[in-house]
């Protein structure tokens, strides 16, 4: 709790400085792995991921220091070269593409822990500290680093933004783009380009291995939550960013503890949390429409029993008891119960002395229920030909889904009939 | 019966199309005339895609050259549009249907620049011509394939283009949508548009088109449609493949030989 307060109250410079850091970093390569994600490239981000571990390395035993911007140019040029070996496989062989990015992946990842491992037994100095890049620690994320890697942070954010259009245009419809003369060779470079930038400025914090999933999983729980592109980057950005406090937050209590790993548990969070409880798309909206649909049924039957007791006994202005009413249709006693006080509440019943009646609300509804039901049964013996003993089941649903518009569709077609197959009245 | 035409809109000369190196269309030598609506028509498999696509330079071709309006394709971007098969885009991208159509008017801003309030009445207007104005904010992935198709259409229409090339637009779409999008093509064309559309229905062929383009894996003819709609082409175009054709083009694959000798 003390390091809790401590941590968010941002008195120590350090701590403000490592948590602008990771929100800079989280947030932009969110916002650039919507793009690759809508570009349906998500695999490519994690092979460039692994592949800028031998650059890193190779910039280290060339330069023989850990200044960031040398780290970040080799970084960046073997993550380059990874995407060219892939695109070369993938048009000169018949290698389909997953299995040139697995073997990109491997090859070059390994060349990597072959350089660091190589590195680490020099017994230099000045490597302390590179194996960093494997998990990540955002911790050491202050001075000269934080500086590299957030101007190349504020610089992805910039080029989404001015070339936000071309972008979209690229992701939806390439061959559309290409034939208004848009240069969708450059734009494709572009996006790439940002791409392997997106993976670079990560890894600090996150580390090579874990990296595509700080690229692709803000993207894939924003899509959860919006049909709007703009809202997308703005929630996958703000995904990013709380991911990222919180990596930072971990990082600065337990320093020896891996930074990646803790980043990529929670932003996977949000992303099964976005699954679950997403509104229309989620899994817990879905359950909700199909309770909605039961109690609907429930009601709607109750109010139909209600009025077809009045058609039996020629007779809709008396109470009916809950008996007379279970007595015509098996409905368990307690549900019944709850949906007749339900019915009341919302003003289609009246309760009196203990029996139910049907306002003139609850009439209406319930004889628009028992119609739909005979209207259905008419239309399935006459349009498809089906027995009239074997409609009564299926008009049973359908009663409740259809609408207004339907409904005059279907008293047209069957050119407005008075009797339903088993020559009961329509109301 | 092959007819060429004087100043014609667009000109293909001796196109050869192969995929993986199997050639898919043999020397195409093809003039179409303004202002015509043109039919592309063939059995499946034939190339009338690879057709399209070969003209609007989204494949390599192994050889020859097409020009519209006298020019390379590269100079005449504004005045031509091009409406892709509906599969070919995944309908459930985040975008509404405004923002689709918004995407015509894309060629004529260039790059960096913001639709401005001229380009979304226009990406309106569109909308209206094809009966969806009322889904402007309707996102593209609860669209029926008709209104797909329609949607594409005014996008199209948004570019203000004066050739377009339509690869299928009625495969798929229920009939209302289908004489919607012919009665705006008819349109078109007495504005003076060209409009050439791929088509697979041999049945409507006659009455839609005023010009036909018969194809199978070799131009078999181009003409007005009453002089080229008759038994004997039509035999010829669906009248079983060509196998000689196709086991010498799986021959080229097999040999990784070139189609065209480079000289």
């Amino acid at each position: 709790m003390q390091d809790f307060i401590e941590f968010f109250s941002f008195t120590d410079a350090n701590i403000r400085y490592v948590t602008l850091g990771s929100v800079l970093l989280a947030a932009s390569s969110a916002v650039v792995g919507c793009f690759t994600l809508l570009r349906k490239r998500a695999l490519v981000g994690d092979a460039v991921a692994h592949s800028v571990l031998p650059g890193v390395c190779l910039a280290f035993m060339l330069s023989g220091t850990k200044n960031p911007f040398i780290l970040l140019i080799g970084a960046f040029v073997t993550g380059w070269l990874s995407l060219l070996v892939i695109d070369y496989i993938t048009s000169r062989s018949r290698v389909k593409e997953d299995t040139a990015i697995g073997l990109v992946l491997s090859v070059f990842f390994g060349i990597g822990i072959l350089m660091l491992t190589a590195i680490q037994q020099t017994g230099n100095a000045a490597q302390s500290g590179l194996d960093k890049f494997l998990f990540g620690s955002a911790a050491s994320l202050i001075g000269e680093d934080l500086i590299a890697f957030g101007v190349v942070a504020v610089l992805l954010l910039v080029a989404v933004v001015v070339f936000y259009k071309e972008l979209t245009l690229l992701c939806f419809d390439q061959a559309y783009a290409r034939t208004i003369g848009f240069p969708v060779r450059g734009l494709e470079l572009l996006l790439t380009t940002l791409t392997v930038f997106a993976v670079v400025v990560g890894i600090q914090a996150v580390g090579v291995v874990l990296m595509a999933a700080m690229l692709i999983t803000p993207a894939a729980a924003a899509r959860f939550w919006t049909e709007n592109l703009k809202v997308m980057l703005v929630l996958a950005a703000l995904i990013g960013a709380f991911s990222g406090i919180a990596g930072a937050f971990v990082s600065y209590t337990a320093p020896s503890m891996p930074t990646g790993p803790w980043i990529v548990l929670i932003v996977s969070m949000i992303a099964i949390l976005s699954f679950a409880l997403a509104p229309g798309r989620g899994w817990v909206a879905r359950i909700m429409r199909q309770r909605r649909n039961k109690t609907r049924i429930l009601e709607e039957n109750l109010l139909k029993l209600l009025y077809q007791l009045g058609e039996l006994r020629q007779d809709y202005g008396s109470a009916r008891s809950l008996e007379e009413l279970l007595e015509r249709r098996n409905i368990p006693k307690k549900e019944a119960l709850t949906g007749l006080r339900k019915l009341r509440r919302q003003g289609y019943l009246q309760k009196v002395e203990s029996r139910w009646l049907l306002t003139p609300e609850g009439e209406k509804r319930g004889r628009r229920v028992v119609r739909l039901h005979r209207l259905w049964e008419l239309y399935l013996t006459q349009y498809l030909n089906l027995a009239s003993d074997h409609v009564h089941e299926d008009a049973e649903t359908i009663e409740h889904i259809i609408t207004p518009e339907l409904e005059q569709r279907l008293i047209e077609e069957l050119n407005y009939p008075d009797l339903d197959p088993h020559s009961a009245r329509i109301p | 019966m092959i007819l060429q035409v004087e100043n014609p809109v667009v000109e293909v000369h001796d196109l050869t199309v192969s995929y993986d190196r199997k050639p898919v269309l043999w020397g195409i030598d093809l003039t179409l005339p303004a202002g015509a609506l043109v039919g592309v028509i063939g059995p499946n498999g034939a190339g009338k895609s690879t057709l399209i696509k070969a003209m609007m330079n989204l494949l390599p071709v192994s050889s020859g050259y097409v020009r519209i309006f006298d020019q390379p394709l590269k100079q005449v971007y504004s005045r031509i549009s091009y409406v892709p098969q509906r599969e070919s885009v995944d309908w459930d991208f985040p975008a509404s249907v405004f923002d689709v159509v918004l995407m015509g008017r894309y060629g004529q801003l260039g790059l960096f620049k913001r639709p401005r309030k001229a380009d979304k009445d226009a990406a309106m207007e569109a909308l209206e011509k094809v009966g969806m104005q009322s889904y402007a904010n309707r996102q593209i992935s609860q669209l029926s394939g008709g209104q797909q198709q329609r949607v594409f259409l005014a996008r199209a229409l948004a570019q203000n283009a004066d050739v377009y090339f339509m690869d299928e637009p009625f495969a798929g779409v229920d009939i209302a949508t289908e004489t919607a999008i012919i009665q705006l093509l008819r349109l078109m064309r007495d504005q003076g548009k060209t409009v050439i559309v791929v088509h697979h229905d041999l049945q409507s062929a006659s009455e839609y088109f005023d010009w036909v383009v018969l194809l199978n894996m070799r131009l078999v003819a181009s003409g007005p449609t009453d002089q080229v709609l008759n038994q004997e082409l039509l035999e010829q175009t669906y009248g079983g493949k060509l196998t000689l054709l196709s086991k010498v083009g799986d021959l080229l694959r097999k040999q990784e030989f070139p189609a065209r000798e480079k000289s």
